[in-house]
C-alpha cells in the first residue's frame, strides 16, 4: 500500500513538474501560439499566418515582437451570424496586413475569441486575450458581452472596439474610456424611427412593441421617449412580446382595437417577420418599422413577401464607398459568399485600430487611445474619427423599406 | 466477448432504420429561396456504420447490465468494487486528496489568469453540482429550475452591492441565505406534488423567475442587466485583476472544501439518512415517523443554499449580470453534472463538474457539440450506469476485525 | 363584442394545437406515468420534415395540394417512426427502474434531438411554405377568423374525434384501454403491453405532427427550439385536464389557450408564459387531479 501512494504522489509530483515546464514554456517563447488551452482552428489559422509574412527573421523572434489583436463575438450557436463576418474579414486582411510587410514593421498575430455573447464567457475570452497580450481588441458583438468584458480591458489597459454594440450607455456614461464603436448607438436610431413614422408617414396614433430584450426594448424605449418629446403623436400601446411564443395574434387584435395607425417594433428579425405575416394574415394594413435587427437577408427571407413595404432603420449605405466595394471583392474571392451582418463595422474597427497604432507609432493604450480620437481614417464605413465618448463621427443611420424583395434606401 | 449472428442481423436492421430515420436531417439540406437542394448522401453512410457499430456494442451493454442484474461479477462491479475500496482504504485516498489539494493549491502559479478564470469557473458548478446533489441526489427530489436559486443570489449581492454598497464578505452569507429562503418559500406548495409534477412545476419557477428578472425593470433592471458589480475585497487593498482572479480562485477552492465537507457531513447525519429513506421509498419512510414536510423542505433549503452562495461570487467575479445567464439550459447543464456524477456522490459530482465544464473549453471543436452530447450523457447514464461514474460510497458499519482482515491479505 | 371574438378564435386557434400536443403527453402518461419530455421535439420533428420534403417537392416542380398532402403525410410517418424509436431506446430499457431515471433520460432525449436538428440543419429560423390556401368565403371575416384558424381547427377536431373512435371502438383502442387500467392484469390476459406502449407512442406523435405541420403554416416560420416552449405549454394543458384524461387534455388545451389570448389582450402579453406556468402551479397545488381528472389514492 505504502508502496503504491508513495510511486502515485511521484507521478504525480512528475506530471505537475511537465505541466509547468510546459506552460513556463509556452509563455516565454510563444506568447502567439494557444496554450494548452485554446483553440485548435485557430491555433493552425494564426501559426500559418504568421509563417506567411514570415520575414526571414525566426519564427521565435518573429513572435515575440508580434502586434497581438483580439477579435472576439459569437463564433458558435445561435448568434454566429453576427460575430462569424468580422472574424472572417479580419483573418483576410490580417494576412494581407502581413503580406505586405505588417505593422510598423511587426507581424499582426489574430486571436480569434468564441465568447456566445454570454457576459460569462465574454470574461473569460477578455482574460484570456488580456493574459496573452492583446494590444487591442475587436469586439465583442453583443451589448451585453462587451459590458461583461470593458471592465476587464479597462484593468488592463487594451483599447476595445466594437462593430455592433449599440447599446448607448456604453460610451454615454463615461465608464469605460477605452470603448469606441464603428456603429452609431441604438438611441439615434430609435429617434430616427420616431421621427420618420411621424414627419414622413404622418402617423398620429403608434403602437410600439419590443421583445423585452436589452437591444430591442432599447429600441423601443428610444422610439417612444422621441415620440414624447416631439409630442406630435401619441404612443397608443406600449407592449413585450414573448419571443418563441405560437403566435401573437392577440396582439394583433389589441394593435387594432387602439387604432394605431404605425406599428415601431424593437427587436430581431424571427418575431419580426411572425409579427408581419400575422398582421397581413389579420388584414392589418399599417406601416411596420423595426430597427437594424431585421434589415438583413434573415427577415426577407423569412417574411418573404409579407416583407414589402415593412420599413427599418439600418447604418447609411456604405456599399457605394470604393474602398468598401474592394473589401467586399476580395472576401467574396476569399470564402465564395457575400459577407454577412456587421462586415462593413467590422471592417472599418480593423482600419481604424490599424491606422491609429500607425499614427501613435506603438500599441501603448494612452498614445493609440489618443490616435484614435485625434486621426482622421478612410474606412469601409467612410471616413470616421471617434468622438471624446468613443463614439465614431461620420457614421449614422437612414431608413430603408423593402421593395420588390430588397431594402430600398428611403431617407 | 464476440457480438453472435443474431445481434449482428439485429445491428444491420437498426442501421437501416436509422438510416431511414435520419434521412431527411443528415443527407437532405434544401434551400426554398434558392430553388436549391443539397444531397449529403455521405452522411446516410455514416449514420449506417456508426449506428451499427453502436447496436453491436448497445447489445452487449444490455446483456451486461442484465448479468449484472443476476449477481454474477462482471467488470463494471469490480470496477465498482474498487472504488469502494479507494474510498474506504484511508492510505490510499488521504495521499491522493493531499495530491489533488496540493495542486490545487499551486494551480494559480502554474496556469495563466485565463486558466484559473476558467477554473473558477468550474469549481463554480462543482458547488452547484454538490448543492443540486443535495436535493435531486439525496433527497431524489428533481429540480429543473435550480439556477434560479443561484440567480437569486447573483442578483441579491447586485441589487445590495451597487444600490446600498454592501460589501462582499457581508453579502456573502446573505445571498445563501435569501437563495435557501427561496427553496423554503417554493418548497412549500409542492411538497405534495410527487417526482414527475414536481420537475415540471421547478422548470416552471425556473422559466418564472428569469421573466421576472427580465421584466421587472424598476427592480432588476430588465434585460439590460447590472453592471459595475464590486469585485470581493481584501481590507480595501486595491488589487488588479489578475489578483482579484486568483483571490476569488483559493475562495472558490475553499468554499468547495467546506462544500465537500458539509455535504459529506450531512449525508451521514440524522437528516440526511431521512433524504435518502425518503429518495428509496416516501410512504415507508413517512410510516416510520419522519417529518416529510420538514425534511423536503430542507434538502430545498440546503441546495438552494449553495446556489445562492455562489450566485454572489458569480455576480463578484463577472462584475455584471443579465437574465441570459440563467436559463433553462445551465439548469439542465448542473443537472448533468448530478447525473454524470451519480447521484449522491460527492466525488463523482465534481469529476462531473470539471469534465462537463472543461472539456468544451479546451476543445473548442466539443463545444459545438456540447449540448448534443449532454443530451446522450444523460440518457446513456440512466440506462447503463443509474449510480453515475463514480457510485455513491456508504459508511458501513462492519466489524474491525474484518475489514482489517480483508485489508491485510 | 368585436375584441372578444377576435380574441377568443385567436385563443381557440392556440388552444387547439396545445389539445393535440396534450393528447400524446396523456396518453403516454396514462400507461406508464411518465411525462414524455421529449414529445415537444416530435412535434418540432414533424413540421420540419414538412418543411423539407415540402421543399424538395417545390423545387422539382411539383404544386398545390399534392404538396400539402404528401408533406403531411411524410411528416407523421416520420414522426411516429421517431416517437416509437424513443420509447425503444430511451424509456423501454427503463421500465421498472425508478420514477427519476426515465424522467432524465426523457429530458436527455429532449436536449440531443434538439441539438441534432440544430446540428443536421440550421440554428437559424427557416421559412415554411404557405401550405394552407387562402379562402375566397371566408375573406368578409377575415380579421376575426382566418382560413389557417378554420383548417386548424377543423383538422384538429377531426383527429380528436378519429382518436376518440379508434380508443373507444378499435381493438388496439380496447387493450390500450386495459392497459392504463392494470398493467400487469394486462399482461396476464395476454396484451402485448410493450406493442401496446409502442402504439400509444406512435399515435401521439402523429398527433404532435399534425399539430407541428398546421402550426408551421399558420406561423410560417420554424426552427429547432420550437417544440420546448411548446411542449411545456401543452403538457401544462395535459395537467390542467387531468393527466391521463383524454377529453381533459382537450378541454385542458382550450382552457389554456384562451386564457392565454385572454391574458395577452385584456392585460399584457409580457408576462405570456409567467401566466401559463401561475396556472400550471395554482392547479398542481389546488387540484393536483386536473379539471376532469380523479384523485387516486396511492396504494402499496
Amino acid at each position: 500500500m505504502k508502496l503504491l501512494s508513495h510511486s502515485a504522489k511521484l507521478f504525480i509530483t512528475f506530471l505537475f513538474a511537465i505541466l509547468a515546464l510546459n506552460s513556463g514554456c509556452s509563455q516565454e517563447e510563444q506568447p502567439g501560439a494557444p496554450q494548452p488551452a485554446a483553440q485548435g482552428e485557430q491555433a493552425t489559422s494564426e501559426s500559418s499566418r504568421t509563417a506567411d509574412g514570415g520575414s526571414g527573421t525566426t519564427a521565435k523572434s518573429a513572435r515575440a515582437e508580434s502586434i497581438i489583436i483580439g477579435v472576439a463575438g459569437p463564433h458558435t450557436g445561435d448568434l454566429a451570424p453576427y460575430g462569424i463576418p468580422t472574424m472572417e474579414a479580419l483573418e483576410m486582411l490580417a494576412v494581407e496586413v502581413n503580406n505586405s510587410g505588417g505593422l510598423l514593421g511587426r507581424p499582426v498575430t489574430l486571436l480569434a475569441m468564441d465568447d456566445q455573447c454570454k457576459p460569462e464567457i465574454a470574461t473569460n475570452v477578455a482574460t484570456n486575450l488580456v493574459s496573452r497580450g492583446a494590444s487591442i481588441v475587436i469586439g465583442h458583438i453583443c451589448s451585453g458581452a462587451t459590458k461583461a468584458a470593458l471592465g476587464i480591458y479597462k484593468e488592463a489597459d487594451v483599447v476595445a472596439i466594437s462593430p455592433s454594440a449599440t447599446n448607448p450607455p456604453l460610451t454615454m456614461d463615461g465608464e469605460y474610456p477605452n470603448f469606441f464603436r464603428t456603429i452609431a448607438p441604438d438611441d439615434k436610431q430609435g429617434q430616427l424611427a420616431a421621427e420618420f413614422v411621424t414627419d414622413t408617414l404622418g402617423a398620429k396614433k403608434i403602437a410600439i412593441l419590443h421583445d423585452k430584450g436589452d437591444y430591442g426594448k432599447g429600441f423601443a424605449d428610444y422610439a417612444q421617449l422621441a415620440f414624447e418629446e416631439a409630442g406630435q403623436a401619441e404612443v397608443v400601446l406600449y407592449e413585450g412580446v414573448t419571443p418563441g411564443a405560437m403566435d401573437y395574434s392577440a396582439v394583433i387584435q389589441k394593435i387594432r382595437r387602439e387604432g394605431a395607425e404605425a406599428v415601431v417594433f424593437g427587436g430581431y428579425h424571427p418575431e419580426a417577420s411572425k409579427l408581419v405575416g400575422q398582421m397581413k394574415k389579420k388584414r392589418l394594413d399599417i406601416p411596420f418599422i423595426g430597427p437594424d435587427g431585421i434589415k438583413g437577408d434573415g427577415f426577407l427571407d423569412i417574411a418573404g413577401l409579407n416583407a414589402e413595404g415593412v420599413y427599418a432603420t439600418g447604418p447609411k449605405d456604405v456599399s457605394t464607398f470604393p474602398l468598401n466595394q474592394k473589401i467586399r471583392q476580395a472576401y467574396i474571392d476569399t470564402y465564395g459568399k457575400e459577407p454577412g451582418t456587421f462586415f462593413d463595422q467590422g471592417v472599418a474597427a480593423w482600419q481604424a485600430a490599424l491606422n491609429a497604432i500607425q499614427v501613435a507609432g506603438t500599441t501603448e493604450y494612452a498614445a493609440v487611445s489618443k490616435a484614435l480620437k485625434t486621426s482622421r481614417v478612410e474606412t469601409t464605413v467612410g471616413q470616421i474619427k471617434f468622438d471624446q465618448h468613443g463614439d465614431a463621427e461620420g457614421v449614422g443611420f437612414s431608413v430603408y423599406q423593402v421593395q420588390n424583395g430588397v431594402f430600398v434606401q428611403v431617407q | 466477448m464476440l457480438p453472435g449472428h443474431r445481434s449482428i442481423k439485429t445491428a444491420l436492421r437498426t442501421a437501416l432504420w436509422f438510416m431511414f430515420l435520419t434521412l431527411p436531417f443528415m443527407v437532405v439540406r434544401v434551400n426554398t429561396l434558392k430553388g436549391e437542394v443539397e444531397w449529403r448522401w455521405q452522411n446516410m453512410l455514416w449514420v449506417g456504420l456508426a449506428v451499427f457499430l453502436l447496436a453491436i456494442v448497445w447489445d452487449i451493454a444490455l446483456s451486461n447490465r442484465h448479468k449484472r442484474s443476476d449477481r454474477k461479477p462482471s467488470a463494471s462491479q469490480t470496477l465498482s468494487r474498487l472504488s469502494q475500496r479507494v474510498f474506504h482504504d484511508k492510505t490510499v485516498y488521504l495521499p491522493i486528496i493531499a495530491g489533488v489539494f496540493c495542486l490545487a493549491l499551486l494551480f494559480p502559479w502554474l496556469f495563466n489568469t485565463y486558466q484559473v478564470n476558467i477554473m473558477v469557473l468550474a469549481l463554480m458548478f462543482v458547488v452547484l453540482g454538490l448543492g443540486l446533489n443535495i436535493t435531486v441526489g439525496l433527497a431524489g427530489l428533481l429540480d429543473l429550475g435550480y439556477i434560479a436559486f443561484f440567480a437569486v443570489g447573483a442578483y441579491t449581492y447586485a441589487l445590495l452591492n451597487t444600490k446600498f454598497g454592501v460589501g462582499f464578505w457581508f453579502s456573502l452569507p446573505i445571498g445563501g441565505i435569501v437563495g435557501a429562503t427561496f427553496g423554503i418559500l417554493l418548497g412549500f406548495p409542492i411538497l405534495r406534488l410527487r417526482g414527475d409534477y414536481l420537475a415540471i412545476v421547478t422548470l416552471g419557477f425556473g422559466s418564472i423567475a428569469k421573466i421576472v428578472f427580465e421584466n421587472w425593470e424598476e427592480v432588476f433592471n430588465g434585460a439590460k442587466g447590472i453592471a459595475g458589480i464590486g469585485r470581493p475585497g481584501l481590507f480595501n487593498i486595491e488589487m488588479s485583476l489578475e489578483a482579484t482572479t486568483t483571490y476569488i480562485y483559493y475562495l472558490m477552492v475553499a468554499l468547495v472544501m467546506f462544500a465537500a465537507f458539509m455535504t459529506n457531513r450531512l449525508k451521514e447525519s440524522r437528516i440526511g439518512r431521512a433524504w435518502l429513506a425518503l429518495r428509496e421509498d416516501e410512504i415507508a419512510c413517512v410510516t416510520m415517523g419522519i417529518d416529510m414536510a420538514r425534511t423536503k423542505l430542507s434538502a430545498y433549503a440546503f441546495g438552494a443554499f449553495w446556489a445562492g452562495l455562489v450566485g454572489v461570487i458569480f455576480a463578484a467575479r463577472n462584475t455584471y449580470i443579465n437574465p441570459n445567464s440563467f436559463t433553462f439550459m445551465e439548469s439542465a447543464l448542473v443537472l448533468s453534472v448530478v447525473v454524470l456524477g451519480g447521484m449522491g456522490s460527492i466525488v463523482g459530482v465534481m469529476i462531473a463538474a470539471m469534465v462537463l465544464i472543461l472539456l468544451p473549453e479546451y476543445l473548442r471543436a466539443v463545444a459545438e457539440y456540447r449540448m448534443l452530447v449532454f443530451g446522450a450523457v444523460m440518457v446513456l447514464m440512466m440506462i447503463f450506469r443509474p449510480q453515475g461514474l463514480v457510485s455513491n460510497v456508504h459508511r458501513y458499519y462492519r466489524k474491525h476485525s474484518e475489514t482489517d482482515a480483508a485489508q491485510k491479505g | 363584442m368585436e375584441y372578444f371574438l377576435q380574441l377568443f378564435s385567436s385563443g381557440l386557434t392556440r388552444g387547439s394545437i396545445y389539445a393535440l400536443i396534450a393528447l400524446g403527453y396523456t396518453m403516454v402518461y396514462g400507461i406508464i406515468q411518465l411525462i414524455n419530455f421529449a414529445h415537444g421535439e416530435i412535434y418540432m420533428i414533424g413540421a420540419f420534415v414538412a418543411l423539407i420534403v415540402s421543399g424538395v417537392l417545390t423545387i422539382y416542380g411539383f404544386s398545390g395540394a399534392s404538396i400539402l398532402v404528401f408533406a403531411a403525410v411524410v411528416a407523421v410517418i416520420y414522426a411516429a417512426a421517431y416517437g416509437y424509436t424513443l420509447e425503444r431506446i430511451a424509456y423501454r430499457p427503463l421500465r421498472g427502474a425508478p420514477r427519476l431515471s426515465p424522467l432524465i433520460s426523457a429530458i436527455g432525449m429532449s436536449i440531443f434531438l434538439q441539438n441534432y436538428v440544430l446540428l443536421a440543419q440550421t440554428p437559424d429560423f427557416l421559412p415554411f411554405p404557405a401550405l394552407i390556401p387562402e379562402f375566397e368565403f371566408i375573406e368578409p371575416l377575415a380579421h376575426i377568423i382566418g382560413s389557417a384558424e378554420l383548417v386548424i381547427l377543423t383538422v384538429s377536431t377531426i383527429s380528436m374525434i378519429a382518436l376518440t373512435a379508434l380508443i373507444k371502438y378499435s381493438r388496439i383502442g380496447k387493450a390500450m384501454r386495459a392497459t392504463q387500467q392494470d398493467m400487469h392484469m394486462a399482461r396476464l390476459v395476454g396484451i402485448d403491453v410493450d406493442r401496446v406502449i409502442s402504439v400509444t407512442f406512435v399515435i401521439g406523435s402523429v398527433l404532435a405532427a399534425i399539430g407541428g405541420v398546421l402550426v408551421g403554416s399558420y406561423i410560417g416560420q420554424i426552427n429547432f427550439y420550437i417544440g420546448f416552449m411548446a411542449g411545456i405549454k401543452a403538457f401544462t394543458a395535459a395537467v390542467l385536464g387531468g393527466i391521463g384524461n383524454i377529453p381533459g387534455a382537450v378541454l385542458g388545451g382550450l382552457v389554456l389557450g384562451l386564457s392565454e389570448a385572454f391574458a395577452a389582450g385584456y392585460i399584457s402579453s409580457a408576462y405570456e408564459d409567467v401566466f401559463a406556468f401561475g396556472v400550471l402551479v395554482l392547479i398542481l397545488i389546488l387540484r393536483p387531479a386536473g379539471l376532469l381528472g380523479r384523485a387516486v389514492k396511492q396504494k402499496v
